[in-house]
């Protein structure tokens, strides 16, 4: 159960629909069939739990993880508010040097030439793997985290950028030169727009790796005590049996992933409804 | 374009080709010797074959890509600080090349914009251009809801709203049916009249070329070159009467025949 994938077909896909009344059934049955699929399941999983008598460290039911969702809350808080922390952070560097290193690279091909390697090297590289340097080369641990997180967030939306801004229309491109439009005036009225729904696309990726990113360098950390997030309690709770508690642990870490990946997709939605293809529902 | 280009005794030319010739880096010789005299207030038709060399010539003149050997000269333009003349050109592309993202009015905007007219001080202009070619209704609607056409008269407002002394035309309706086409024609025709600009039209059509011109140039290809030049001498406004008419007919058979030789010349070579 990984908390969110990069899929970038966030928007429900515009498909043709039939005038109104059949439409509004629709849109109920799109909120009805999902929750009714997630009380089926809940139902199934507490009667296996019941009927083959399974013991609650081995997977507990359902009113258990609830009961200690409610009794460790204040723990579990603690703990989803510093990997929210550390998530959003790392969201947050990584638009905007992702953005401000994309816009870098297309101002000439040779800063292209001699810094994208690296951008590369450090994407393939799996984070896991230099944890632990930075581990020891971070001031805190925190930190630590939060540059991990920061490098898996920050290629998506470099390269999404950096493709965005080369894909210009070239008449557009022509037409501003036509016109006498400085290299600015062209950046900021041209590129930088059409560069946008290339920059949602790395948006919704890097959202959902940033929060992967998280857990996993703070697997790797295994750092312990109070400024710990979601992934050291569920650790914890592994070494402690706590089963009810890992699985809360796991459901907060989930509704987090569902969450960034409904508002990055709903800021896409709203950024490109007015104009973009993939944002609009087609009428024919 | 060099400014040192003497002024010519034949001062009724906006711009003038002299000897251009246009090597791409892939060994394509688009263009070979070529010249052309625009007349100020002129309707200039190039026409000819697919490759020939229209689209190149046009671009050329708007100063986007280089000869590789010859001059364009603007006798009437004023030069700017940095030697470069102050062509006053309007382009309209084959595509109408709107910026998706931003409303009829934000399109329209851009040429005064980028100039550094503010949008207070533009509305004006903006407004006269859009009803110039009939969208003063569209002016906050975004490209994809508007038709073809209607995307196409948003990207005459826009290069209208300069108000140029020369437009310059890349097949600007080939991608249109041949109703929207007629009256984009028409109306093309009234707004030359009305604001006496100078017109370089680049078309594959007969037809088309000769109900709107004053002037016709047949071009050939490999090397692009002029082979012909027919001066359609018949009085605007060229209405229906003029599209049934004999002279229409002997005009289009005319220049009809130049284009079969354009393309035989083409295919000796
Ligand atoms: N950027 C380019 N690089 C290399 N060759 C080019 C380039 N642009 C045009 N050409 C070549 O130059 C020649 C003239 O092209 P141009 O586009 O001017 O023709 P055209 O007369 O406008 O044709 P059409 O009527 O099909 O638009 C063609 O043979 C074309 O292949
Ligand atoms: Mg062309």
């Amino acid at each position: 159960m990984s908390a969110a994938e990069p899929v970038d077909t966030a928007v429900p896909a515009a498909a043709p629909r039939p005038p109104s009344g059949p439409r509004m059934t629709e849109q109920v049955l799109r909120v009805i069939v999902p929750i009714a699929m997630l009380v089926a399941l809940v139902a199934l999983w507490h009667w296996y739990v019941v009927a083959y008598n399974v013991p609650h460290y081995i997977l507990p039911a359902p009113e258990r993880v609830a009961q200690a969702m409610i009794e460790d809350w204040p723990t579990l808080s603690g703990a989803l508010f510093v990997t929210l922390k550390i998530t959003f952070a790392a969201l947050a560097i990584a638009l905007v040097g992702g953005v401000l290193i994309a816009v870098l690279l297309a101002q000439s091909k040779w800063i292209e030439i001699a810094l994208y390697p690296y951008m590369v090297i450090l994407q393939v590289t799996p984070i896991v793997a230099i944890a632990p340097l930075i581990l020891i080369y971070a001031p805190t641990t925190q930190s630590a985290l939060l540059i991990c997180a920061w490098i898996v967030a920050f290629f998506p939306v470099l390269s999404n950028t950096t493709q965005g801004l080369k894909s210009t229309d070239h008449n557009l491109l022509n037409l501003f030169e036509l016109y006498g439009a400085s290299r600015w005036q062209t950046l900021f009225l041209l590129k930088l727009p059409a560069a946008l729904p290339y920059f949602l696309v790395g948006l919704r990726i890097a959202g959902g790796l940033a929060l992967i990113a998280a857990v996993v360098a703070e697997f790797a950390a295994g750092s312990a005590g109070a400024g710990s997030g979601l992934a050291f309690r569920i650790l914890e709770s592994q070494y402690r049996l706590n089963i009810p508690r890992l699985f809360a642990a796991l459901i907060l870490l989930c509704a987090t992933g569902v969450a960034i990946f409904f508002a990055t997709s709903l800021v896409s939605h709203l950024l490109l409804r007015k104009w973009h293809e993939s944002a609009i529902r087609r009428e024919n | 374009m060099s400014p040192a280009s003497a002024p010519s005794p034949r001062d009724r030319s906006i711009v003038r080709l002299e000897h251009v010739a246009k090597t791409f880096s892939n060994g394509t010789v688009a263009l070979a010797d070529l010249n052309l005299d625009v007349a100020e207030g002129e309707f200039l038709s190039l026409l000819g074959p697919s490759g020939c060399g229209k689209s190149t010539a046009l671009r050329i003149i708007a100063g986007l890509g280089e000869p590789t050997s010859g001059a364009v000269a603007w006798p009437k333009a004023m030069y700017d600080a940095s030697g470069k003349p102050e062509a006053e050109i309007g382009f309209v592309f084959q595509e109408p090349t709107l910026m998706p993202w931003a409303t009829v009015f934000h399109n329209v905007w851009l040429p005064l914009r980028l100039k550094g007219v503010s949008k207070a001080a533009a509305r004006t202009r903006v407004a006269e251009a859009l009803e110039m070619v009939g969208l003063e209704k569209f002016s906050a609607a975004y490209p994809r809801e508007l038709s073809g056409g209607m995307k196409m008269r948003v990207s005459i407002a826009r290069a209208l709203v300069t108000r140029p002394r020369l437009l310059l035309m890349d097949e600007p309706f080939a991608a249109l049916d041949e109703i929207t086409r007629q009256k984009l024609n028409d109306d093309l025709l009234k707004l030359y009249k009305q604001f006496g600009f100078t017109v370089l039209f680049v078309t594959h059509s007969v037809f088309e070329s000769v109900h709107l011109s004053s002037r016709i140039v047949v071009m050939a290809a490999r090397p692009g070159r002029v082979i012909d030049d027919i001066a359609i001498e018949a009085p605007y406004p060229r209405d229906r009467a003029f599209r049934t008419s004999p002279l229409y007919a002997e005009y289009c058979r005319r220049v009809s025949d130049s284009l079969v030789a354009a393309i035989g010349a083409t295919d000796h070579l």
